[in-house]
């Protein structure tokens, strides 16, 4: 930016498993943001690969990368992100716009997300008459429309009290109880210890890849 | 993300900001508006132009006095009625083009019908008139020989003046009228030929001489004040017009070099070329309303620029949603497309509604066309493309990470 080159993350490799939730954590500048737009396919690397599924996106076009965020990736944002002139349903319907499809589908399935997230009675309401936690959630309804491979939550809590972002990572723990990937950015630690999975950056390096394991694991609490 | 789509999106943002859409649309509308009223009217000058031309009747040359010296003194064109009754029979006999002619004098004067009267021409003239000018009656009959050699008490009523004079129903032919407390038997009605022509009332030449208009500015008691004779066929007008200019120098006794004292016209060629210059007015006035429909265009691209600017977010948050470039494009095309459209069409009702209170207020007749609305219609498409294309461009070239960090 700027003409000015910043090598925001160097010689960070790992692989993010179907059905794992994963934070990234690390200070101010360590490269979060930046590695966060590269596997939300909104930046790529100067050098290296990112696979999804097996295809490097990396060497996909602008347009293709388009088409595959509208279906692989979900976006929560630590400020939500809501089109503030439409509203919830409306919200949670827009991924699919670029999905092509039609008015009638995208209105059904944006009030099957809404009521997967507890917001059904919300659906006609504006951001601007909804509190903090509740435009999250509609924010997660939006970001799981489109059944995508990996929901990407930047902060997810950052604005929100912490009573309120309790219950936004308990709704992250049920989803991913139901099967879906999740990768949160983070710099909170307490969040960062509630996933089973955490990455540490610094300076654009990565410093750590630990995986905690399970007071009781999940195989032997099923039986 | 299709057109449709992008047409839904563009109506809704539109509509959350319906005043500074209306405002933004509105050079469109006063440009499509002045285009379709300057169209409606040029229309309207040439139509009534083609109706005076087809009322003139075709081939028909026109003979009028023209300047006269009296004692060295260079009068006015039309002060002495140089052309006369043997004139008319002179072109008549002499030349074989010459189908048929008739002399005329005019003035106006009242014409009275029981309670009712009406001003209008009354023209003295022969039967040959009307053979001329290819006017055929309504009713009635033309005059007859002794009425047009001994000043018979007879008029023949052009259709407007029927219609004043008597009431609907009420068949005029036997009636009798006053012109100049003369009291005269109607004994035609002309059919209609248009609202300037039909504003007359014809007696015989003599009975207009001898009650009415006089020859007090003629040469002598034989003058007529202009002759109208009719060729056989387009391609002898030119022919006959230099034979009978030739024949009446002659009779006039214009020596050679000296100035023709009557001129002889051809009024559907004259016309024909004052349909062209409307026609070049119009086109200017077209030019110049067009001048609206850029400033219009202009305006609408930069408010396009200040709303791609204001949802520099909402752009980024498309984006991150899986919005390709191109559905960006289109989205913001589509706004410019559906303010152009909409003015476009708001203007191409004003512009009706202003040609018809134009039509009422100047009395003008004005016609408005479909191709007129097309055309409008399509520079409005234009404009929404050419200057909606430049923010549209803006707006999908912007970095999604970018954009998501404004504010």
């Amino acid at each position: 930016m700027d003409g000015v080159a910043v090598t925001a993350v160097r010689n960070v490799s790992f692989d993010i498993a179907r059905g794992e939730i994963l934070a990234v954590m690390g200070p101010s500048g360590s490269g979060k943001s930046t590695l966060m737009n590269m596997i939300g396919l909104l930046d790529l690397p100067s050098e290296g690969a990112i696979y999804l599924e097996r295809e490097n996106v990396a060497d996909l076009s602008e347009d293709r990368r388009s088409v595959l965020r509208a279906r692989s990736i979900g976006f929560v944002f630590q400020s939500y992100n809501l089109l503030a002139r439409h509203n919830a349903v409306e919200n949670v319907a827009l991924p699919l716009v670029y999905c092509g499809v039609n008015r009638k589908e995208r209105i059904t399935r944006a009030e099957q997300s809404l009521e997967a997230v507890g917001m059904l009675h919300r659906a006609q309401h504006f951001p601007r008459q909804l509190s903090g936690g509740e435009q999250q959630r509609i924010a997660i309804a939006r970001a799981l429309i489109a059944s995508p491979l990996i929901v990407l939550a930047d902060e997810p809590t950052g604005a929100l009290d912490s009573r309120t972002g309790g219950e936004i990572l308990a709704l992250f723990d049920a989803l991913n109880e139901a099967g879906q990937t999740i990768v949160m950015i983070t710099h909170d630690p307490g969040i960062a210890t509630r996933c089973r999975r955490t990455i540490r950056l610094h300076d654009g390096q990565l410093v750590s890849d630990e995986t905690q394991l399970p007071l009781v694991p999940k195989r032997v609490a099923a039986s | 993300m299709t057109v449709l789509q992008g047409f839904q999106i563009a109506l809704h943002a539109l509509r959350l900001n319906p005043l500074r859409s209306f405002l933004t649309m509105l050079g469109i509308v006063i440009g499509v508006a002045s285009i379709v009223t300057v169209f409606a009217i040029g229309a309207g000058a040439q139509l009534r132009l083609q109706e005076q031309i087809r009322s003139i009747g075709a081939n028909v040359l026109m003979i009028t006095p023209g300047a006269v010296y009296q004692g060295g003194v260079r009068l006015k064109e039309g002060t002495k009625l140089t052309m006369t009754e043997s004139d008319v029979q002179a072109i008549l006999e002499q030349i074989p083009e010459v189908q048929a002619a008739a002399g005329s004098i005019a003035g106006t004067a009242q014409t009275i019908h029981e309670s009712k009267n009406w001003n209008t021409t009354i023209n003295g003239t022969t039967t040959g008139h009307f053979m001329v000018r290819d006017w055929q009656l309504s009713s009635g009959r033309f005059f007859s020989g002794p009425e047009e050699t001994g000043a018979g008490k007879v008029v023949i009523l052009g259709s407007t003046v029927a219609r004043e004079l008597f009431a609907p129903g009420d068949d005029p032919i036997g009636a009798q009228i006053r012109i100049m407390n003369v009291p005269l038997e109607v004994v035609g009605v002309l059919d209609r030929k248009g609202p300037a022509q039909d504003d007359v009332a014809f007696v015989p030449l003599s009975t207009a001489k001898l009650r009415f208009l006089g020859s007090a500015s003629g040469i002598n008691r034989d003058s007529v004040a202009y002759i109208i004779a009719k060729v056989a066929a387009d391609g002898q007008m030119a022919g006959a017009r230099s034979e009978i200019e030739s024949l009446l120098r002659q009779r006039h006794r214009i020596p050679v070099g000296q100035e023709d004292d009557f001129k002889v016209q051809d009024p559907a060629a004259a016309m024909e070329a004052q349909q062209g210059a409307i026609r070049t007015v119009a086109l200017l006035l077209v030019a110049i309303a067009s001048v609206s429909l850029l400033v219009g265009g202009i305006s609408i691209m930069n408010v396009m620029i200040v709303s791609v600017t204001e949802r520099t977010r909402e752009i980024g948050i498309r984006r991150a949603l899986g919005g390709r470039m191109r559905d960006i494009r289109l989205q913001f095309i589509c706004e410019a497309l559906v303010l152009c459209l909409l003015g476009g069409a708001i203007g191409v009702v004003g512009g009706i509604a202003l040609s018809m209170t134009v039509a009422r207020m100047a009395g003008w007749i004005t016609s408005v066309d479909s191709e007129a609305i097309g055309l409008a219609l399509v520079f409005s498409i234009a404009t929404g493309l050419v200057f909606g294309f430049y923010p549209a461009h803006k707006a999908s070239k912007l970095s999604p990470i970018e954009a998501l960090k404004t504010e």
